[in-house]
């Protein structure tokens, strides 16, 4: 299944819905061009629902890592939303629970930004 | 002496689609055999980051070189043979990508991953292409009781 990322604004944070799968080629292509495209836009409050992607492989883990580091950069601040278990495992196996602000619920993940 | 039940290979090019014909491929053998879905889960991944280093940093998609795919299914394994014909690489030089200094790095966990979700792996690089085996133990009833076929 082809990525997909929807964006949408809710009290200042812009909300990227992700479905399907993150991984190398067009999927982390979609990703790193819709962060870019938001920070481009002055959008420093991101955060990912990644709720519908049920896949992630390296290169995607990467491509979540490069857009945390590239929004940290540029004095944003970029959030995970509701992962599935399957990417919360890759995530607790390499170590990157302890990097990325994790967020259950998403009125509670809109308020914590700054 | 672990006898051989199946064993098919696979040429492929140096595509990205390669990939995710690899990937397909690992998922619909490991569910053959009977593997558990979490299991069919490393088992594909595992292919596929070991396919993308193949046609990746092993033969950097040229076009002339071949990936080689293999899937031996014995009594009590299941092994996966990747082989690129790539310029090798140096196993010394791939980086903890758990260390304090690699987790924000982009790249640099595909064998780290296949080794959190195969048995064993091995790596063999040499001048002339790289060779990886993937293993994943057949446990019990759970799989390798049904005879897959191709």
């Amino acid at each position: 299944m082809t990525m997909k990322a929807n964006t949408r604004q809710v009290d200042g944070v812009a909300i990227v819905d992700c479905s399907g799968r993150i991984t190398l080629g067009e999927g982390s292509v979609i990703l790193r061009d819709t962060v870019r495209d938001l920070l481009s836009k002055g959008n420093k409050k991101i955060l990912l629902n990644l709720a519908d992607v049920n896949y992630i492989d390296s290169s995607g883990i990467g491509e979540l890592v490069s857009a945390f580091t590239t929004t940290k950069n540029q004095g944003g601040e970029l959030k995970l939303l509701k992962l599935t278990k399957k990417v919360n495992d890759l995530l607790q196996i390499t170590k990157l629970y302890t990097v990325f602000d994790v967020k259950d619920d998403e009125t509670t993940a809109v308020k914590s930004f700054k | 002496m672990a006898m051989t039940e199946q064993r098919v290979s696979y040429t492929l090019d140096s595509t990205l689609e390669t990939v995710d014909s690899a990937e397909d491929k690992a998922t619909r053998f490991a569910i053959k055999l009977g593997f558990g879905e979490d299991e069919v889960m490393q088992i594909s991944m595992a292919v596929r980051e070991g396919a993308v280093n193949a046609v990746l940093h092993g033969n950097a998609y040229a076009p002339d070189k071949k990936i080689t795919l293999e899937f031996v299914h014995t009594t009590h394994d299941l092994v996966i043979t990747i082989r690129d014909q790539g310029k090798g690489m140096d196993l010394s030089k791939i980086p903890n990508p758990l260390a304090p200094e690699n987790l924000l790095k982009t790249s640099g966990r595909g064998i780290f991953l296949m080794r959190s979700f195969m048995d064993v792996v091995e790596i063999r690089p040499s001048q002339t292409g790289t060779e990886l085996k993937l293993i994943k133990h057949v446990h019990g009833s759970s799989a390798g009781g049904k005879e897959a076929s191709q």
